[in-house]
């Protein structure tokens, strides 16, 4: 009878972890609610008694930078992250893959900590988050905690984050000279909303050589992974066919793909990996040219 | 401290605070705790769009937004846009409000069609205007991304965005589109006119059944049996009743008088009973009524129910295997479909060249954005009422009323707007189940589906399996067509047999065909049943036929436009079922017209693979195909429809007839027809429809049929409300009556100018009521076998269709569309606009996105968000040509139109990916992983 009893809007982290422990349970963090909310009307999630709305923390609405990092606060609307100039200067794979994230009016309530913290292996925002090489915040027994992004995960829907610990916002770098990020994805046009697969990278690039590389397809297994074979065989490498061919090859060899019923089958998957690697790739090499 | 119980925020501009309440969200709170029904919940689950609200600037779905977010916020309803007028007349379209540009150009691009996802188009649209003034069409392509319109007035919603752009920034008056007046234009019939209830679905004001409320109104809601076959081996609900605020719960036990239902064959049990069969996981087990939907809801889940599983049928080939399990005492088989013309054996022996091939199309729910709503209401004297949105008001009262064992008289269906309908809401939804337990509390009782109800609970278009054998001559002339049908409809026979009669008499296409033979089985099966859908079942079968056209043009090496030229109806020939056309048969102006707007496009060889000139991988071609679709009932069946006219005493002649109108435009065209004849302008008449006490039968709202048969109706009965006036008035002014004459507001009689309001309040006075009533009858037809005169008319179309495939990704898109259709007479050319884009966007949707799965019975696209309908991003550039054929018999030359504009969408799509990629495509829809394996085996 209505998915949850008490709202509890809070103003700051401890009053959000005081509440956590001593509101009547269940209890769960909401955000933008645009998973938690339809997952406990259709039946995914058990009902809850309490929802904790962490939207009016000002600590986690902040976007902006940090000595020499970006700091998004986990309870940015993914539409202030795709329209942000900062995002956009620092990194346009962040900017492109949360710009993807259902339509306008979910994109208004929706947040990046949710999308994050919802854990699954394909969200177009974490995985881009991935590629940027990611600290995430935590606030956890009364003080801020940094740990990489891949350690959030424990599987598909399932993050290691505990009953009163809460995301509290994303580091990464700011773009130094010759780095540059990108995103795309490929959907399906009848079925789930999720991509049959999308690919963020970064790259760092030194004349003609690229110097350094991260790789990330989504879903490939139970939780985010990088293609750390397919980033070797192009580091230190010259951008040029042969060795992008070769990266397909390694691609095919490492990266695994599982067939999804009505979704795609997994020698599909490796069709469109061939695809997003190249124009990803590309398309983040191109804008290493840019200043 | 604030008030920890309250949530306080401002909507259009008041202030308002409000108790909370646990689990509420916006939506909910708007519509139900401040009545602003302009809201809508198309899918409560995020998908539609239609329950779009603008919160602090920024555009936000309230039905998944927690009402006590809200606290603080400032949020604008579409109620907010447009201001009351205090002094308005109440008359004109703008005479009670002053409308923002946006309502005001919605309405003039013809852009509202249903309504029900005005509203949501319209906030959304807002939010961006507010944010980006001048938008370009990417951008509001981007903006409006998830804001679904079934109805498909996407070009329309474009244009009208842009306009308002323009009128917000220069300060200049919205202007009118450019739409074409019909080639024979009447004074008033051929001109575009804006829907009489444009305003009120632009301003929120249209009522929908849900948005009705009756004091001490309880909500129902249904048990279904979730497993597709079965035995139902026991039910108890003591749990259910003993729930406090349960009002009733009923089962198949309550059932005292008509124990089924059905629109021709009544197999379809209300209620499933202990010791009976479940047919499909939809089938009712029990009903509860109770003081609110939550209760209701959690009611539902107390009742137990065992079933003891039966094997499952999930396939119509399957169920006419001879070991099949029987679904219904009478068999599997609902109806097996013959057509015969000539003799096959001398048609394949005269061909150069015999092809064969079977295709696959899929089932696709209607998806009309409204869910099904019935609200049932028992009055002291005994009645029922029954306010629902329905195509067939009359069949509802029939159905009800002996369920209850009422009188038919003693039940009346109020028909409430609709949502859009396309065939999905013919058959009984909730209305039998709301009167039961409205009959049982004594209480009013709404039954509101939720979308996993409606898609799993309503008739689907029927999957089928078409296997075609075709022989030529090597020039390209057809000898002889077979086909065998296999149609799956469903656990009940709904339009079954109707739907799958069509599909068979079109199944060797709009050629003329010396042999012919055709037989369809249509099958019961465990799947949800299957009915009526636009198209009818020719949808289908013009796939497989317009598949195999060219693929013969690519065997014979023929130019597969010539081919079907050759091969075209024309007047004078027969078609399969025997039928001399002996007019209104545009069929070849319409590959006209489409080839050469499309070799002026394309150039002389549009047919052959164009690669991007900047991507090797992205490949564009065109396809062809045409169509043709019956109008009316035909087929022997007896088609009529009533309607009837009254000089109201405020000098408004009120047109009535119990037809419905789905977002089609139903009103306007009988307004129009109307008005033409009654020498008044569109504001002197009005149109009541869908009131069985009202209204007088108009028959189903199916078969393109209402246009020709309800505008023949009206186009009578105006004519008759004439004759009745000229008469009185020639009496009692002593004049001839050639000197009377009406225009607008006013008689005119000889020299003296009366004013229509006065001639009415006089009659009555004289005790003459100024109404007549009249009953149209479509000429006779011939059923299915006996040759002669099948359907009073077929309305005839071709489209091409240019894709663009990457090859790389398999992925589709459909950039343009040139579509011509002979409609007889436009005589809204405004609204067929928004039919045949409409239509085009539908099968673009057929084509590329809808894909309604059933694995052994169980649907598996049971949300919005697994059935996708098309988005405003398939919006193709369309080139439209009317072409007018008028057929003698109906209004003013008019013939069905809300069918045709869609049936060649679907095989011109993918004869164009067989064009572009050499994958031919024969199951529907077209799969991009196909596409793109395919490739890759090609590559090999
Ligand atoms: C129509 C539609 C389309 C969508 N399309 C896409 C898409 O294309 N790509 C995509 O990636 N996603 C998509 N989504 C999914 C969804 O919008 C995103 O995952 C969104 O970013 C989730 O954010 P939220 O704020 O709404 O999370 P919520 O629903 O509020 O929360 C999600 C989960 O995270 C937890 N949580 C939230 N914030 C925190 C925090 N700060 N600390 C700890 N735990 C927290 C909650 O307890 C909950 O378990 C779509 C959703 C809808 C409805
Ligand atoms: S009703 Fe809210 S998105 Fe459909
Ligand atoms: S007008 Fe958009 S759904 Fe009908």
């Amino acid at each position: 009878m209505g998915s949850w009893k008490e709202y509890s809007v809070v103003k700051t982290l401890d009053e959000a972890v005081h509440k956590l422990s001593t509101a009547i349970e269940p209890v769960k963090i909401i955000a933008g609610g645009t998973d938690l909310l339809l997952e406990i009307q259709q039946g995914h999630q058990p009902i809850v008694h309490t929802l904790i709305d962490v939207n009016n923390i000002d600590e986690m609405k902040c976007l902006e930078v940090r000595g020499q990092r970006l700091f998004i606060g986990a309870a940015v609307a993914v539409s202030k992250i795709t329209n942000s100039p900062l995002v956009k200067q620092h990194a346009l794979a962040v900017s492109e893959a949360t710009g993807l994230i259902g339509g306008p009016q979910v994109r208004n309530a929706a947040t990046i900590g949710g999308n994050v913290a919802h854990a699954l292996p394909a969200a177009d925002g974490m995985i881009s988050l991935v590629a940027m090489d990611t600290q995430a915040v935590i606030y956890k027994d009364k003080s801020f905690v940094e740990v990489p992004i891949m350690s959030l995960f424990k599987g598909p829907g399932q993050s290691t984050l505990e009953k009163t610990e809460i995301l509290v916002g994303f580091y990464f770098n700011l773009k130094q000279p010759g780095e540059a990020s990108a995103f795309d994805r490929v959907m399906r046009p009848q079925g789930v909303a999720l991509p049959i697969l999308n690919n963020a990278i970064w790259i760092k690039r030194n004349r003609n050589i690229i110097e350094d590389i991260r790789i990330v397809f989504g879903p490939s297994g139970p939780v985010p992974t990088r293609a750390e074979r397919v980033e070797e065989v192009l580091k230190g490498y010259a951008m040029e066919q042969s060795y992008i061919d070769l990266a397909k090859k390694t691609l095919r060899e490492t990266v695994k793909f599982r067939t999804s019923k009505m979704r795609a089958t997994a020698a599909y998957r490796y069709e469109l990996a061939d695809l997003l690697l190249e124009r990803v790739l590309k398309k983040a090499w191109e804008r290493t040219e840019e200043v | 401290m604030e008030n920890e119980k309250m949530i306080t925020f401002e909507v259009n501009g008041k202030l308002v605070s409000l108790e909370k309440k646990p689990g509420e969200m916006l939506a909910d709170l708007l519509r139900e705790r401040l009545g602003l029904t302009g809201t809508k919940i198309g899918c409560n689950e995020a998908e539609c769009g239609a329950c779009t609200v603008v919160i602090d600037g920024e555009a936000i779905l309230s039905c998944n937004f927690p009402a006590e977010k809200a606290h603080g916020k400032q949020i604008t309803t579409i109620e907010g846009l447009a201001t009351k007028k205090e002094n308005g007349n109440g008359n004109g379209r703008q005479g009670e409000y002053t409308v923002h540009p946006l309502q005001d150009a919605f309405i003039r691009y013809g852009a509202v069609q249903c309504g029900f996802c005005i509203p949501g188009q319209i906030m959304t649209s807002y939010a961006l205007l507010e944010s980006n003034p001048e938008p370009s069409v990417e951008e509001i392509q981007y903006a409006l991304k998830d804001t679904l319109c079934r109805c498909a007035g996407y070009p329309s919603i474009i244009g009208a965005v842009q306009a308002a752009s323009e009128s917000i920034r220069t300060g200049n008056p919205i202007s009118d589109p450019v739409v074409p007046i019909a080639r024979d234009a009447g004074r008033i019939v051929g001109h575009s006119v804006y829907r009489p209830d444009s305003i009120a679905k632009v301003t929120g004001s249209a009522i929908y059944s849900d948005d009705l409320h009756f004091d001490g109104m309880l909500h129902a809601r249904v048990k279904r049996a979730m497993i597709p076959a079965g035995i139902v081996e026991s039910i108890d609900t003591s749990a259910a009743e003993a729930l406090p605020g349960v009002k009733a719960v009923l089962t198949a036990k309550d059932l005292f008088a008509e124990k089924v239902h059905g629109l021709v064959i009544k197999d379809w049990p209300v209620m499933v009973g202990v010791g009976e069969k479940v047919r499909y996981v939809g089938d009712a087990i029990a009903i509860v009524a109770a003081d609110t939907r939550d209760i209701a809801t959690e009611a539902i889940k107390l009742i137990q129910v065992k079933i003891k599983p039966l094997p499952i049928v999930n396939s119509a080939v399957l169920a006419h295997k001879e070991d099949a399990p029987q679904i219904h005492e009478s068999g599997n088989l609902l109806k097996h479909i013959k057509v015969r013309k000539g003799d096959m054996d001398s048609g394949f022996a005269d061909a150069d060249v015999v092809l064969e091939h079977t295709f696959f199309t899929n089932p696709n729910d209607h998806a009309f954005l409204e869910p099904e709503c019935s609200i049932a209401r028992p009055l002291e004297n005994g009645r029922m009422e029954i306010y629902v949105g329905s195509q067939i008001p009359y069949a509802d009262r029939e159905q009800v009323a002996s369920v209850l064992g009422l009188e038919e008289e003693q039940v009346r269906i109020i028909g409430q707007l609709i949502g859009g309908g396309f065939g999905g809401k013919e058959d009984i939804a909730g209305q039998v189940h709301a009167a039961m337990l409205a009959q049982k509390t004594g209480q009013p009782v709404k039954l509101l589906f939720d979308r996993q109800e409606s898609l799993i609970v309503h008739p689907k278009r029927h999957a089928t399996q078409i296997k075609l054998k075709v022989g030529a001559k090597s020039d390209g002339q057809l000898t002889a067509v077979e086909t065998e049908l296999y149609g799956d409809t469903g656990a009940y026979a709904s339009l079954g047999e109707k739907v799958m009669t069509r599909a068979t008499t079109h199944a060797s296409g709009p050629y003329e065909i010396p042999n012919v033979k055709a037989d369809c089985y249509a099958m019961y099966t465990n799947n949800p049943p299957a009915g009526a859908f636009r198209g009818f079942g020719v949808l289908q079968s013009a796939f497989a036929v317009e598949t195999m056209m060219d693929m013969l043009a690519e065997e014979l090496k023929v130019d597969l436009i010539k081919l079907r030229e050759m091969n075209a109806l024309r007047v004078g020939s027969v078609t399969n079922t025997g039928q001399l056309l002996d007019e209104s048969v545009g069929l070849l102006e319409c590959i006209e017209k489409v080839k050469t707007a499309l070799y002026e496009k394309a150039g002389s060889d549009p047919f052959k693979p164009v690669f991007d000139q900047n991507d090797p991988n992205i490949v564009r071609s065109w396809g062809f195909a045409v169509a043709y679709k019956n109008t009316g009932l035909g087929g022997g069946a007896p088609d009529k429809a009533g309607a009837e006219i009254e000089l109201l005493p405020d000098g408004v002649f009120e047109v009535r007839s119990a037809s419905a109108e789905l977002g089609q435009g139903l009103p306007t065209v009988l307004q129009l027809t109307a008005a033409e004849e009654l020498g008044q302008g569109v504001d002197q008449v009005r149109v009541l429809l869908s009131d069985t006490d009202l209204t007088p039968d108009g028959g189903p709202t199916t078969a393109s049929r209402q246009t020709y048969v309800t505008g023949n109706a009206v186009r009578h009965a105006a004519q008759a409300m004439r004759d009745l006036l000229t008469a009185e008035l020639a009496e009692r002014y002593d004049v001839n009556p050639e000197k009377i004459t009406f225009i607008e507001g006013l008689a005119q009689i000889d020299r003296i100018q009366v004013p229509l309001a006065d001639i009415s309040k006089t009659l009555r006075a004289d005790k003459v009521e100024p109404k007549v009533l009249y009953t149209y009858w479509a000429p006779e037809t011939k059923p299915l076998g006996q040759g002669g005169k099948m359907h009073v008319a077929f309305s005839f179309a071709a489209q091409a269709v240019q894709v663009e495939v990457n090859l790389l990704s398999g992925e589709v898109k459909v950039p343009q569309v040139i579509t011509a259709n002979d409609v007889g007479f436009a005589i809204n050319p405004l609204g067929l606009q928004g039919q045949i884009e409409g239509g085009a966007i539908m099968g673009i949707g057929h084509a590329l996105t809808e894909d309604f799965v059933i694995t052994d019975g169980q649907v598996i696209t049971d949300r919005l968000a697994r059935y996708r309908i098309p988005s405003i991003h398939y919006t193709p550039k369309i080139t439209s040509f009317i072409v007018e054929h008028p057929t003698k018999d109906g209004p003013f030359g008019g013939k069905g139109v809300g069918e045709i504009v869609l049936i060649p969408t679907i095989p011109a799509i993918t004869n164009a990916v067989y064009n572009a990629v050499g994958v031919r495509v024969d199951s529907l829809p077209v799969d991009q992983e196909k596409i793109r394996m395919a490739k890759v085996k090609q590559m090999v």
